[in-house]
C-alpha cells in the first residue's frame, strides 16, 4: 500500500480565515466550528483534469465573442501557473469573469446603474501551455459600488478560478490592478494578515506583454500549492 | 519551496457568468455501471436562511473505486462515461440537486479501504476560501471503520452522511449548514 504525499499547508497569514468581520457577508456564512484536520488520501490528491480541447480559441479573447468590439480599454492579461517549487503547471484550466468597462456584470443580481455592453459577456477560459503560460485579451473592468459599508467600492478586479492537478490545489482568487486607489479600503483584498501575500494579487504592468498600437499588458502569475516529498513505500 | 501559494478570494455574487459553462448536475454518461443516486440538499446560513448564490463541486471515484486521474494507479477499470466531476449552483431556495453513482471504496491512510464517499468543495459570496467536506452514504457498513469519519467527534458525524429522502427511495438528502448546532463538518486541507 503506497501512502500519498500531502500538499503543503499555507505559510501563516497568507490565506484568509473563513470569518473576516470587515467583510459583512462572512458573518452569517463563515463556518464557526474548528475545521477537522485530516490526512491526505487518494480522494484529495486526485481531481478533475481538463485538456486543452475543452476550450475554444476565442474563449480567451473576451473582446471577440460578439459581432462588435466591447467598449473600454483593451488589455492583455498573461502569466504563468506554477507550483510553490516554481515548476510550471501545464494543462491547467483557468476560468475568468469580470465586470464590463462601466463596472457592470452581465448578471441579473447586479443592479448597479451603469450600462451593460451588448458586445461584452465578461467570461473567458484558457488552458495553460507546456510552460504553464496563459493569455487573455479583455477590457479593463470598471470599479463598482457594493453595500458592504458606507460608500463602499470594489477596486477593479478579474475573478480567476483554477483546478490544478488535484482536488487539493483548487483555487478561486481575484486579480487587481497596480495603483488602484481603492485597494487600501477593500475588505476582500485586505483579508490576509500578510501584506506581501495580498500584494501578490496585484498584477504588474509589463512591457513584454504590452502590444504596440494595440493594448497594455499586465502580468499575473498564479501559484498553486506545492507538495511534500513523497513518503516511502510501506 | 521558493514561492507561496496565491491567496484565495471569494467567488463573489456573480460567478455564474464565469462558471456556469462547466456546470454538471448529471455525472453519469452512457454505459456507466453502479447504483444511480440523486443527491439533493440545501445550503443554509447562520440564520437558517437559504444561500441562493453558492456553488457545489463534486469529485468522486467510479463504481469500481477508481479515480479518473493518473495518480490513481490501482488495478481497477476506468469507464469512459464517468469522469467523476460535478458542479451545481444553488437555486433561489438554496437547493442543489445532482445525479451520480455510488462510488466504490478507495484506499485510506491506514491501508484499509475508505467507506464510499464524495469529496465536496462549496464556494459562495461571503466565504473567502473554499469550504471542503464529504458526503458519505446511509446504510453503509464501511462507515463505522472509516478512517476520516473516525477523526470527527461522534455527535457531528451525521452531518457528513446523506439520509434517505422521505417518500423518494432513489433520492438522498444532504445539507450544507454553515453555522449553528447542526453545522456541517468542514475539513482542513490547508485551503
Amino acid at each position: 500500500m503506497k501512502r500519498v504525499a500531502a500538499y503543503r499547508a499555507p505559510s501563516p497569514g497568507t490565506q484568509p480565515d473563513h470569518l473576516h468581520p470587515p467583510y459583512v457577508s462572512s458573518l452569517k456564512r463563515a463556518p464557526t466550528k474548528p475545521q477537522v484536520a485530516i490526512p491526505y488520501t487518494l480522494s484529495e490528491v486526485t481531481g478533475p483534469l481538463f485538456g486543452a480541447e475543452i476550450v475554444v480559441p476565442r474563449a480567451s479573447d473576451l473582446t471577440q465573442q460578439h459581432s462588435g468590439e466591447p467598449l473600454g480599454e483593451r488589455i492583455i492579461v498573461s502569466g504563468r501557473v506554477l507550483d510553490e517549487d516554481s515548476r510550471p503547471l501545464p494543462n491547467t484550466l483557468l476560468e475568468i469573469w469580470q465586470a464590463n468597462a462601466a463596472g457592470r456584470y452581465l448578471h441579473e443580481v447586479d443592479q448597479h446603474k451603469a450600462p451593460l455592453d451588448l458586445n461584452f459577456t465578461g467570461c473567458g477560459q484558457a488552458v495553460t501551455d507546456a510552460e504553464g503560460r496563459y493569455r487573455f485579451v479583455t477590457i479593463r473592468p470598471g470599479e463598482y459600488p457594493w453595500r458592504n459599508h458606507y460608500n463602499a467600492w470594489r477596486p477593479a478586479h478579474i475573478h480567476f478560478s483554477l483546478f490544478g492537478p488535484a482536488f487539493a490545489t483548487r483555487l478561486v482568487t481575484q486579480m487587481y490592478f497596480p495603483g488602484d486607489p481603492l485597494l487600501p479600503f477593500d475588505p476582500i483584498f485586505n483579508c490576509t494578515a500578510d501584506e506581501k501575500a495580498r500584494n501578490r494579487l496585484v498584477s504588474v504592468f509589463d512591457w513584454e506583454i504590452t502590444m504596440p498600437e494595440h493594448a497594455l499588458g499586465y502580468k499575473f502569475d498564479i501559484i498553486l500549492r506545492g507538495r511534500e516529498a513523497t513518503p516511502m513505500e510501506e | 519551496m521558493s514561492l507561496q501559494a496565491t491567496t484565495s478570494q471569494t467567488v463573489g455574487p456573480y460567478f455564474k457568468i464565469g462558471l456556469e459553462w462547466l456546470n454538471r448536475d448529471n455525472l453519469v454518461g452512457k454505459g456507466v455501471s453502479g447504483e444511480r443516486v440523486t443527491i439533493q440538499g440545501r445550503v443554509v446560513d447562520g440564520d437558517g436562511a437559504p444561500v441562493p448564490d453558492a456553488i457545489v463541486e463534486i469529485w468522486q471515484a467510479n463504481a469500481h473505486g477508481k479515480y479518473d486521474h493518473p495518480e490513481d494507479t490501482q488495478d481497477k477499470p476506468l469507464e469512459p462515461g464517468f469522469k467523476g466531476y460535478g458542479r451545481i449552483a444553488t437555486n433561489a431556495d438554496g437547493v442543489f440537486r445532482f445525479t451520480t453513482i455510488k462510488p466504490g471504496p478507495v484506499p485510506g491512510p491506514d491501508g484499509k479501504e475508505q467507506a464510499p464517499h464524495l469529496v465536496v468543495s462549496v464556494f459562495m459570496r461571503g466565504v473567502l476560501r473554499r469550504t471542503v467536506t464529504r458526503i458519505y452514504f446511509p446504510d453503509e457498513p464501511r462507515n463505522a471503520a472509516d478512517f476520516i469519519l473516525n477523526l470527527v467527534e461522534p455527535a457531528r458525524r451525521s452531518t457528513l452522511i446523506a439520509k434517505k429522502a422521505a417518500g423518494d427511495p432513489g433520492t438522498l438528502e444532504w445539507n450544507v449548514v454553515l453555522q449553528g448546532p447542526d453545522e456541517t463538518v468542514f475539513f482542513d486541507l490547508g485551503l
